[in-house]
């Protein structure tokens, strides 16, 4: 397995874990968030190419209420 | 339908077009019904999103996108809770990325317990965030210098306080954003520190293009009719000033006329 950080949790993958597997994953609808692997956008058409590596930081977020 | 206001009395920003003078949070509601009822009773037309990570623990959470109509309203992504210009860029990238939208409202705050705008962060913000394509309505200080130092960067909305954020204190602050709307090539928007209606008016009176405001809807007893109050005080508002007050006099004059009294 390999272990990476999702918004600030540890969480453990199988290689070759994608972006976009680990959306399925976690069964979050991936048009209505976005990603950032170790501080940089991944772009949604992106999420099937990027193979996610160990110590990956990822960042997953959404819009919520906010003034 | 108004037909006072006539309907060529809209405002642009960045190309767009509105027709409503509000625009509102979606924050502090009890809950995303709430939040819905009270946004579509306000008339808004363009409301202010934050975007926060993925709760993973409960993600079957109902998510505002299907309360609030993102391509009914324009969604303003913004930065709440950034106090370093590399957060607030970070942040704004992850919203075009969500929802495509360059148009975004930054503010960098200092600490608790003003929240007042951090003005060196904002402006390293504002930069790096043109510079990568942004549209940016900027939350600022009520500072006619930084103001002016804000739309020559190429900020597309000045956004200075009345208040300090969730205050509900009102404008405190009428002649310094009197200065600013007088020197401004863009609009200006009143954001933070409406707490009731007559200070949305207020705003409005002074020459404010629109007002910006959440916890004074949100936080009312009852949300969904302050909305509605916060929709009409900026229509009074926005009368007012086009209709031109009266000079303001030291002294009394009459009303009535003083010929033809009896005796």
């Amino acid at each position: 397995m390999v272990d990476i950080s999702v918004n600030g949790e540890p969480r453990a993958i199988p290689p070759g874990h994608t972006v976009a597997a680990l959306l399925g994953t976690l069964g979050l609808d991936p048009r209505k968030v976005a990603v950032e692997r170790n501080e940089a956008i991944v772009s949604r058409s992106q999420y099937e190419a990027t193979p996610l590596d160990p110590g990956d930081q990822i960042e997953i977020v959404h819009f919520i209420g906010g003034g | 339908m108004d037909t006072l206001l006539r309907d060529d009395d809209t405002w642009t920003v960045a190309g767009r077009q509105f027709r409503s003078r509000l625009v509102v949070g979606t924050g502090k509601y009890k809950d995303l019904e709430e939040t819905a009822q009270a946004i579509e009773a306000s008339g808004a037309e363009m409301v202010t999103v934050a975007v926060r990570r993925v709760n993973l623990a409960d993600r079957g959470a109902p998510m505002l996108q299907d309360y609030v109509d993102p391509k009914r309203y324009t969604y303003l992504p913004n930065t709440a809770g950034c106090h370093t210009a590399n957060d607030a860029v970070r942040t704004l990238r992850l919203a075009r990325e969500a929802g495509g939208w360059n148009l975004v409202k930054l503010e960098v705050l200092g600490p608790p317990p003003h929240l007042y705008p951090d003005m060196p962060g904002t402006f390293e913000a504002a930069e790096a965030l043109i510079r990568d394509g942004f549209e940016v309505m900027v939350y600022c200080a009520d500072d006619p210098l930084a103001a002016k130092r804000l739309e020559d960067m190429g900020c597309v909305a000045i956004m200075p306080l009345g208040a300090p954020i969730g205050s509900g204190l009102g404008v405190q602050n009428p002649a310094m954003l009197s200065m600013i709307i007088e020197g401004a090539g863009v609009p200006v928007l009143v954001d933070a520190g409406v707490g009731t209606a007559s200070d949305a008016a207020i705003a409005m009176e002074i020459g404010c293009d629109a007002v910006l405001l959440n916890s004074a809807i949100a936080h009312a007893q009852d949300p969904v009719r302050m909305a509605r109050a916060m929709k009409a005080a900026v229509e009074a508002g926005r009368h007012a000033r086009l209709a031109g007050r009266m000079p303001r006099r030291m002294g009394a004059e009459p009303s009535s006329p003083l010929t033809g009294l009896i005796r």
